[in-house]
Order: C-alpha cells, then structure tokens, then sequence
C-alpha cells in the first residue's frame, strides 16, 4: 500500500539556519569579505568559472563563500545561476596569439622568440609550508624588467613552418553547444573541446595521467603553456559590426605529440589542446592530453580500448555537476522504491523456504 | 566601446561626472544583465568551440537631442552600463573632442600603466640561459 506523507519543513528549515551559523563559523574570527576570497583565493575562484563555466570572479567568489569552499557545490551554484541569463549571443572565436602573457613556457624548445617566462608560478618553490603567511605582513613587491613589445608568436608555429606537425586550418564552422542541445554521440571535436574545457579536474587529471601510465599513451610534449588575457569581441547587432565587450584571463596548452604515421597520415607531431577558463594550468594540460587521446580516429590510430579513448565514457562522466546530481541523489528518502524491494526480498525468501519444506518432506 | 567595456568598476562615472552633469536621455532598452558564449579554436587558429559564458550588460538610450548611445560591458554593474552608453551617445555631439580627452583618454592611460606594469613584472621571470663553463676547457 502507498501512503503520501509529507513532513520535514521544520526540520529543512532548522538545518538550514545551522548551516548558516557553521558557514559563519565563530563569530570572534573576522568575516570573509567577497572581494578578499576573489583577490587572495583567485585559483579557487578560477577553477568555479572555468567548471561552472561562466566568467565573473565576483560571482565565482560569492559562490565559494555560499559553499562554504566545497567546490563542486560552488560550481553548481555558478551553473544554476548560468541558466537563468540571457544569452546575448557569441563572441568571436578569442585569439590566444594577442595574448598579453602572465607565463609563457615551453618544454620543447629552450630558446623561443619571446623566452621562456614563468609567471606567478608554484613550479621551483620547495612545497615547504610558510610560516610567515600564518601571520599578517606585507609582501615584498615583485621586481619588473623593461618589457618587449608585441605579441608573442606560439611554438607550434615554427613546427609548421617545417611541415612537421599538423596544421590546424582555419574554419569557421558555427560550434554545437552542449548548453542548448543533449550531448549525444559521436561528438565532433569542437563539442568535445567544449565538455572538456567545463570538466572535473580531478576526473580529466585522472585520465590524462592514465595515458601516461600506458592506457593509450600518446608521448605528449607540452609544446607550449602560456597564461594570460585576450580581448572578447562580440558582433553587436544594433551597430552592424565587432566590439571588444571585455577581456578574459585564459591557460593555454598545446602538446605536440609524437606520432609515427597512418594509413592516411605521414610521420609528424600532433597536437591535443586545451584552453580554460583563469589561471588553471593543471586543468588545461589534461585537457590537452584527453583531447589528443579522443583524436585516435580521426588519426587513424588504432583504438587499445583505453579509458581515455572512449569518448562516450570521458563525456558523459566528466561532467562534476550531472555525476554529483545523480550521486547524492540516491541519500534522499527513497522509502517507496526501498518498500517494494523489501517486499521483493520477503517474498523471494517465502517462497525459498517454502520449497526447502517441500525437498524435506519429499 | 572597448575601452568603457573594460573599465574598472565607477572609474567611467567618477571622470564623467567630474567633467560634466549628465545630460537627460530616455532608455530605448533599459540596462540588463546576461551573458555571451565566449568562443575559441581548437589548436588556437582551427575550428571554433565554445569556451563557456561571461556576464555582461547592455543598454540602450537616447539623447534629448537624438542621438542614441549603446553598450554591452563586462559584468553586472548596471551603472556602468548606463554611463558607457551615455559616453556613447555624447561622443557623437559637439562634446566628443572634450570627452575623448577628459574620459577615454585617461581611461586608455589607466589601462596601458596597468598592461604595463604586468608585463614588467612577467618579463622579469624571463628565464636568461646561459652555458655553464664546459669540462674540457
């Protein structure tokens, strides 16, 4: 028998008073402030846009503090909050190649127009914990050097020039948008791209370091990292031509690859790539190793069956939002659905037991 | 348009109203707030992908005079969006030449000291190689 029961306001409405108290945590410690999560916890606020892939810090920064720093929480908030703008419309595609660069970095060539720059990077420092920023003081202001001028032209470039890396041709084929239509398969690049760019971290890290480990390896050379801000220009149809509406701060990595042929193809470097959303160079050199492993077909490689080739398996559970959804879903009352299993078990048993008596006897 | 798109928050209103009171306007589309898909190419120069969303807010007015003014900024500040469309629209009056020098211009400096100084400070993590005293020498 079903019986409707509703009940439980009281106590939702309690707990969520508690969590607000637990958010705030002891009164006698000073209130995090939006603009300080934003300025001092900008790498936590970069991987909510780039996640909950929308780009606006203050909002990122709000949503950490609603959170209570739970990331994926923060992300969802981002995301709930994404579907209820209007969409305005597309920018033009952004050129890294203008990139004002924080960092710019190559494993594969030491000596690059341009250089080798580091940036605010984490990379070199010796991972000891820091004492001093467990108290308050200032920070010694970074040294500057005269800068050149000009952009800074990317590495796959000079590859090109020898013909010894595949191109990437120009193309302006409008891009599928997994924001307005199901994600189904097979999925083109650009789809791939877009799911990969808003995928879990710690899942496309994870696969990224599979193909390392052997499960599809693809020798992947980071050809170049660089972080830094591009214009965003948008056609805006009451003008009839592209203004720059704003600038972003993106990571950018392109593997080279080694590759020794195809059936279709000569011997040469590929690339995987991958760009994301702030400052998050773990994020975006993952995403360069995904995405060149999910190329095996287009290459013309032979599918090993590795994790990270299966593009319907990278796709459908790299999203954190859609696995977190229908992974806590399963702790809400599921009393009716457990009931019926229950009955199920009881009956089952019934008639085992039922059927034992009945061997004995005979 | 880029320039009052990427100002910082206030600064356009604070050199504007320093300058001049603003003028009366009508709105043919009151400030709202939305967003764009930010698109990229795959492998920076191939085929565009969509990179994920930004904010942005857009106006429209006009002057008593007719002209209208428009703007679509970054971000959600409504007052921003409302004084990028006003200089807009002035910036085809008579007053155009005055702005430009009492608004965009410094608004232009603003930015490039602020481009400048991080790309000094990006140049000195520039790495200077150099060869180390070689063994058989």
């Amino acid at each position: 028998m079903y019986v409707a029961v509703k009940g439980g306001e009281r106590a939702i409405e309690n707990a969520h008073a508690w969590l607000a108290e637990e958010r705030r945590g002891n009164t006698d410690v000073a209130e995090l402030s939006i603009a300080q999560i934003r300025e001092q916890l900008s790498l936590a606020v970069n991987r909510v846009m780039a996640e909950g892939s929308l780009y606006d810090p203050d909002l990122a920064a709000l949503a950490i503090k609603q959170a209570r720093g739970d990331m994926i929480e923060a992300i969802f908030l981002i995301r709930a909050y994404r579907t209820t703008l209007p969409r305005f419309g597309a920018s033009e595609p952004v050129d890294t190649g203008i990139m004002a660069c924080d960092r710019r970095i190559s494993a594969t060539f030491k000596d690059l127009p341009g250089g080798q720059v580091l940036g605010p990077t984490f990379d070199y420092t010796h991972r000891l914990l820091d004492f001093k920023l467990a108290a308050d003081g200032d920070v010694p202001k970074a040294p500057s050097r005269d800068a050149e001028t000009g952009t800074v032209p990317h590495v796959t470039e000079f590859l090109n020039r020898e013909g010894l890396i595949e191109e990437a041709p120009h193309n302006d084929t409008p891009p599928p948008d997994l924001t307005r239509e199901p994600l189904e398969m097979p999925a083109d690049r650009a789809l791939r791209l877009q799911a990969l760019t808003r995928a879990d971290e710690g899942f496309t890290l994870g696969l990224a370091y599979s193909t390392q480990r052997g499960y599809g390896r693809n020798h992947a050379f980071v050809g170049e990292l660089r972080i830094g801000s591009v214009p965003v220009e948008m056609d805006i149809p009451e003008l009839g031509f592209a203004v720059e509406i704003g600038e972003v701060t993106l990571t950018e990595c392109e593997t080279v690859n080694q590759f020794t042929g195809s059936k279709t193809e000569p011997p040469q470097f590929t690339r995987g790539y991958g760009l994301v959303f702030g400052q998050t160079e773990r994020k975006a050199i993952s995403m360069a190793l995904v995405d060149r492993a999910l190329r095996w077909e287009e290459l013309g490689e032979d599918n090993v069956g590795a994790p990270a080739q299966d593009a319907e398996f990278v796709l459908y559970h790299a999203d954190n939002i859609q696995a977190t959804g229908f992974l806590e879903h399963i702790k809400l009352p599921h009393y009716v659905d457990f009931q019926s299993e229950l009955e199920l078990v009881r009956k089952l048993r019934r008639e085992a037991g039922a059927q034992q008596v009945q061997e004995a006897a005979e | 348009m880029g320039l009052l798109a990427k100002a910082p928050e206030g600064r356009v209103a604070a050199l504007l109203d320093a300058e001049i009171s603003r003028p009366a306007f009508t709105w043919l589309r009151a400030p709202e707030i939305g967003s764009t898909m930010v698109r990229a190419r795959a492998g920076a120069t191939g085929a565009p992908f969509n990179l994920g969303e930004m904010t942005i807010t857009r106006c429209a007015l006009t002057l008593e005079t007719g002209e209208v003014g428009h703007s679509y900024i970054q971000g959600r500040s409504k007052a921003d969006a409302e004084v990028a469309a006003l200089v807009d629209a002035l910036m085809q009056t008579a007053m155009a030449s005055r702005l430009r020098e009492a608004v965009l211009a410094p608004l232009e400096t603003g930015m490039a000291t602020m481009k400048a100084a991080r790309a000094a400070k990006a140049a000195a993590t520039k790495v200077d190689f150099f060869t180390m005293t070689r063994g058989e020498d």
